[in-house]
């Protein structure tokens, strides 16, 4: 579904993915994890093709089709949908206004539903869009927008961060139950929180450090950066290469 | 039709464009006596009229003082070339009922459930639903018609919130004006239905003199409806109104204005200079509101204003100012406290892009006798790109102790982050930013009749989906 390939990307002339390679098959789950400042966020806008992100080399490949050079509409309506680290906010623009210019055969009933489903207050349909929000509800916004676009490929940035045990439990159960009745699409969920693993079972995991990719492997990797810290796996990687 | 004209058409967009031939009098070009007394005559209007207008006459004319002090760029203007004056022959010639309807608002079979006074040019051409309105006594005509009909009215209150030599456009408007609405609603009616003047500017030669006077007597109301197109020109064409309300005591007045006049090229060439003088009177516990959305004109000069005059009354000005290319808008208001516990309010919303100038100005002004009196202003700026600039220019003068002032402002720039975030959802950079811009603009468009703001949304819309990228 996805494959990126020796990918070098900077911003404000700074270098800050740096020979990054990562292959996503149909169907599965990826959990990329690292400390704070990696380029986490920034790899997940590059691929959604936010404006001043330059790619240097490399690139994305996404349903045998280069996405490089598409602008970030036409990337989303390829299928790709990015559940945002900090989601925005926008004055004057109800929710529901929103959702309807996302779909136009949303109507109040199919709204209502898809609410219901996230625990979101119908009230909130009528409030402005993400403002005044708590971070939480903000998270539960943009799982309403995956759950009205139907992706592909679904990108979670820091969709744990800042949120109650209760609330990331029920949000994953949302997510399961997706690609659950569509097998065929792919996740990348992107966090530092090593008790993803209690929500979601990955196929892979990859640790992410100063912009590269430096090990990949299944959900054992998680335990070990519980036990060690990214420090300790990073100068295990070193001491090993030596 | 030569090549550049069409290709300024292909490029605008601008739907309002289009030229109607239709046998019409028009004046030779330039203002003298002679040509006061001729409109005067035409119009038959009885002898005092003629008087006022030539004493405007010579006042603009012994004190021509261009005005200078706004913060706008044009060249001046040549009086000398423009006709004052230009009359369709026969009013119900088929080509005017015609355009009307391209401009979506049908003389006959008019769906809408409001009545409206059609200005073609210099002239009133038709006020429908005469019928209804009548039945309450409520007077809605041409102000030509008025001032030989309702003399009494006429002389009582024409010129008596905007006098004659009040500033160089309004001396000039009280000498030439040629047609505008006159409206006068009763002691304790309430309009049944919105009243609305639509002006439209056909010859290329002519300047447009509107004059409009709104009477609400006591506990009565109206919402009343302006709007306004011209056809696409080369060269930059004068529409100086002058608009007067009157509100009596415990009335209210909802004044919503659309404007739409043809904004120039993409170059700054052509299009409408808009020189507006707009003023109400308060009178005891009434209520004058001006809502304006303004994305039309070249140069737009423009203050809607209230005197309030009587104790407890309230003014209210909410306006939403779009420019693009090389537009310029100064706009504002005035609010004047004479009565005790009088309150204002003044929302004022600019959105610029290209390499358009937007202004804002206004005076909040307390006077001594204004005791207990309060006013918010607020005044938001939306930046589109980085060529285009915001100025605001708030006055406060109080002169008591027990008012209270607040003024806000702000500034902001279209976020990219905003946009991406749109795009991300399949949203188009052009659909993204008339979302952000409907959303900045939302608390003022959502205070005008229900009809009036879905084409303020639609108008607000297609103007920045040109000016984008
Ligand atoms: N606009 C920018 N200009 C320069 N550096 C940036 C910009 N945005 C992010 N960075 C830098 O890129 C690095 C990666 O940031 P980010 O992708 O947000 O990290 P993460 O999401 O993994 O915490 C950081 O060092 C950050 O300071
Ligand atoms: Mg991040």
């Amino acid at each position: 579904m996805l494959k990126i390939k020796n990918l070098y990307s900077s911003i404000n002339n700074t270098l800050i993915i740096k020979n990054l390679n990562l292959k996503i098959k149909n169907g599965e789950i990826h959990i990329l994890m690292g400390p704070n400042g990696s380029g986490k966020s920034t790899l997940s806008y590059i691929i959604t093709g936010k404006p001043k992100y330059k790619i240097n080399k490399g690139e994305i490949i996404f349903c045998k089709k280069k996405i490089n050079e598409l602008s970030p509409d036409k990337i989303s309506k390829l299928g790709i949908f990015l559940s945002f680290q900090n989601p925005i906010e926008i004055d004057g623009i109800t929710m529901f206004n929103f959702l309807k210019i996302l779909k136009k055969k949303n109507n109040f009933k199919k709204l209502y539903k898809l609410c219901k489903i996230l625990n979101i207050d119908k009230k909130d349909l009528y409030r402005f869009f993400n403002l005044g929000f708590s971070g939480g509800e903000k998270k539960k916004n943009e799982i309403l927008q995956m759950l009205i676009l139907k992706p592909k490929f679904i990108i979670l940035d820091e969709i744990d961060s800042g949120l109650d045990i209760d609330t990331i439990k029920y949000l994953f159960k949302i997510i399961k139950i997706y690609l659950k009745n569509n097998p065929k699409c792919s996740l990348l969920i992107i966090t530092h929180n090593t008790s993803i693993i209690k929500y979601i079972i990955p196929n892979k995991v990859h640790i992410i450090y100063n912009g590269s990719i430096i090990l990949s492997g299944n959900s054992e990797l998680i335990y070990k950066i519980e036990k060690i810290g990214y420090n300790g796996l990073i100068k295990k990687k070193y001491n090993d290469k030596k | 039709m030569n090549k550049t004209f069409k290709k300024t058409l292909k490029q605008k967009k601008y739907n309002y464009g289009f030229y109607t031939k239709v046998k019409s009098k028009t004046f030779p070009l330039g203002l003298n006596s002679m040509i006061i007394k001729r409109l005067s005559k035409i119009k038959n209007e009885p002898k005092w009229m003629t008087k006022l207008r030539l004493k405007s006459y010579y006042h603009w004319k012994n004190n021509k003082k261009y005005p200078e002090w706004a913060n706008l760029k044009y060249k001046k203007l040549n009086f000398n070339k423009i006709s004052y004056f230009s009359g369709i022959k026969n009013k119900k010639d088929k080509k005017i009922i015609k355009t009307f309807d391209k401009l979506g608002l049908p003389i006959k079979n008019n769906k809408k459930t409001i009545s409206i006074d059609y200005v073609f040019d210099s002239i009133s051409i038709n006020t429908t639903y005469n019928k209804i309105l009548k039945k309450h006594g409520i007077i809605f005509c041409s102000i030509s018609e008025a001032i030989i009909k309702y003399q009494k009215l006429i002389k009582k209150y024409l010129g008596s919130v905007v006098p004659y030599y009040d500033n160089f456009y309004s001396s000039l408007n009280t000498a030439v004006f040629s047609d505008g609405s006159f409206c006068y609603i009763p002691k304790g009616i309430k309009c049944p239905i919105d009243l609305s003047t639509y002006f439209r500017i056909n010859n290329g030669k002519i300047g447009q003199f509107e004059r409009t006077l709104i009477i609400v007597d006591e506990g009565g109301s109206v919402s009343y409806l302006e709007g306004c197109t011209a056809p696409i020109r080369q060269n930059n064409q004068l529409h100086a109104a002058v608009v007067e309300l009157i509100a009596l005591k415990n009335s209210k007045i909802k004044y919503s204005t659309v404007q739409n006049w043809y904004p120039g090229d993409k170059h700054g060439k052509g299009g409408i200079y808009n020189f507006v003088t707009k003023r109400g009177i308060c009178k005891k516990k009434s209520k004058i509101s001006w809502i304006q959305v303004e994305t039309g004109s070249s140069v737009t000069w423009k203050y809607p204003s209230c005197i309030l005059e009587g104790d407890n009354s309230i003014g209210e000005f909410r306006s939403i100012s779009l420019s693009k290319n090389y537009q310029q808008i100064d706009t504002g208001s005035k609010m004047i406290h004479i009565g005790k516990n009088t309150s204002s309010l003044i929302i004022s919303k600019g959105i610029s892009t290209n390499y358009s100038k937007n202004t804002y100005r206004g005076l909040v002004k307390i006077c001594k006798s204004a005791k207990n009196s309060k006013n918010y202003t607020q005044c938001d700026s939306l930046l589109i790109g980085n060529k285009c600039s915001t100025y605001t220019y708030p006055n406060i003068i109080s002169m008591n102790k027990t008012s209270k002032i607040e003024h806000e402002s702000t500034i902001s720039k279209v976020e990219d982050e905003q946009i991406f975030y749109c795009n991300q959802r399949g949203i188009s950079k052009d659909k993204a930013m008339s979302i952000i811009v409907s959303g900045f603009s939302y608390n003022i468009i959502n205070k005008l009749p229900l009809e009036f703001a879905l084409e303020a949304k639609e108008l607000l819309k297609i103007e920045l989906e040109n000016s984008v990228g």
